[in-house]
């Protein structure tokens, strides 16, 4: 193997960040990113399913026959995400409730998919779990950013506690409503892109078109 | 009928499954690079939404919900737990079901559909939707209204979104946000324009 498994473990973090490089499992990083402590049980749940997925994929791999694999794979994630579903509903029920339907869709989060298709089919037990713990911390790691963000300056606060003293309550912040509105996450992830790929020149997308200069005569 | 076409419209503009609850982002960011494209695609999110949440809600009243398996003579069962694993499954079991029907009986819809089936298992959308059936505990006439509503208001995104972005290849932006970095951006515009649909009462 040629990676190390340090490497495995870090490399998705920002080389090869599963939401900003390999635009996979976006549609829970927008819609459940509002404030800071769901956007952490969310990246908690996705890290848990995506390494376990990973690990028992891989300890079946042999057994699983090509043409049936999606379907395996569908089986052992669903099974993973209704114990986390489970979980949730007893111990945190008001945080289930927030997330509503985004827990089960976990099981369609392509990164689950994506790390069980790409790796875990063919790589030892061990390496897929550290693997899968890799891309599930790269996730959340934008998770909690754009909740930080989100949290902090739509609201004021940080995990429910008050940081900045908003307005209404007597203080000098200006909470910014938009915010709390789902459209900005597409503009914080949109510039946190554009920032990872400042600091890593090589992550920039070639140009379909190109604007050529026209020398003057 | 007029509480039916009242959810239809909402479905379709106010709670857009693309704009608003962001499903189905990675297919809606990654295949609307083309308008026809993006327009197979969103046809065939609309047919396979419009089968499995029918579907999906029938599963959900005659074996899941607490007390529905009365019919076989076990009133006091409730599997809603294995909600989850049975609504993905008949997502798999129709788009493999739509892709025998099409490749056997409709050539041309099958050659035009066919490399996009396989993406909608994995598509969010399509189980998002169901779930928001079951958390709104919606009847049959509704599940099926909701089902091709949101799929055509997902289909409309999608075109709507591949339709920005092949202007969008001609104009000067800025490298690092060269391509995936601008498209959130316009997706986020796009988001904020369709957000003036909730002031709709309907």
């Amino acid at each position: 193997m040629s990676q190390t498994k340090r490497e495995m473990l870090v490399d998705p973090l920002v080389d090869n960040n599963p939401i900003t490089l390999q635009v996979l499992g976006i549609c829970s990083a927008l819609a459940v990113t509002s404030s800071l402590q769901v956007s952490f049980v969310m990246a908690l749940a996705v890290t848990f399913v995506t390494s376990f997925s990973s690990f028992f994929i891989s300890c079946l791999r042999n057994q699983i026959p090509g043409s049936i694999r999606i379907i395996v794979q569908m089986v052992i994630i669903a099974s993973l995400v209704i114990l986390v579903d489970q979980v949730l509903k007893a111990y945190a029920f008001e945080i289930s409730k927030t997330l509503s339907v985004f827990v089960g869709l976990i099981i369609t989060n392509c990164i689950v998919m994506g790390r069980a298709e790409a790796f875990a089919m063919k790589n030892p037990p061990v390496a897929s779990f550290i693997d899968g713990l890799g891309n599930g911390m790269g996730y959340g790691l934008i998770l909690l950013l754009v909740g930080f963000i989100r949290e902090l300056f739509g609201n004021g606060s940080l995990f429910g506690v008050t940081i900045l003293q908003t307005v209404n309550n007597g203080g000098w912040y200006v909470p910014n409503g938009m915010l709390l509105l789902p459209p900005s996450a597409f503009f914080i992830i949109g510039l946190i892109i554009w920032a990872f790929r400042t600091w890593k020149p090589n992550q920039v997308e070639e140009r379909e078109y190109k604007i050529q200069q026209v020398e003057a005569h | 009928m007029e509480g039916l076409i009242s959810l239809a419209v909402k479905a379709i503009f106010v709670e857009n499954l693309a704009l608003s609850f962001f499903l189905g982002m990675c297919t809606f960011i990654a295949v609307s690079k083309k308008i026809s494209t993006a327009l197979g695609l969103g046809i065939s999110v609309m047919v396979v939404q419009a089968i499995t949440v029918p579907t999906n809600n029938l599963l959900l009243s005659y074996l899941l919900k607490p007390g529905a398996l009365a019919w076989a003579g076990f009133p006091d069962v409730d599997l809603t737990f294995l909600g989850l694993i049975s609504y993905i499954g008949v997502i798999a079991a129709m788009v493999q079901i739509l892709e025998m029907v099409l490749d056997k009986y409709f050539p041309p819809l099958y050659n035009a559909l066919g490399i996009f089936l396989p993406l909608i298992t994995v598509n969010c959308a399509i189980l998002g939707g169901s779930l928001f059936m079951v958390e709104r505990d919606y009847n049959f006439a509704e599940a099926a209204t909701y089902g091709v509503s949101s799929g055509f208001g997902w289909a409309l995104a999608i075109t709507a979104m591949a339709g920005v972005r092949e202007k969008l290849k001609y104009s000067d932006i800025p490298d690092g946000l060269q391509g995936l970095g601008i498209t959130f951006i316009t997706a986020g515009l796009m988001a904020m324009a369709f957000m003036s649909f909730s002031g709709v009462k309907l």
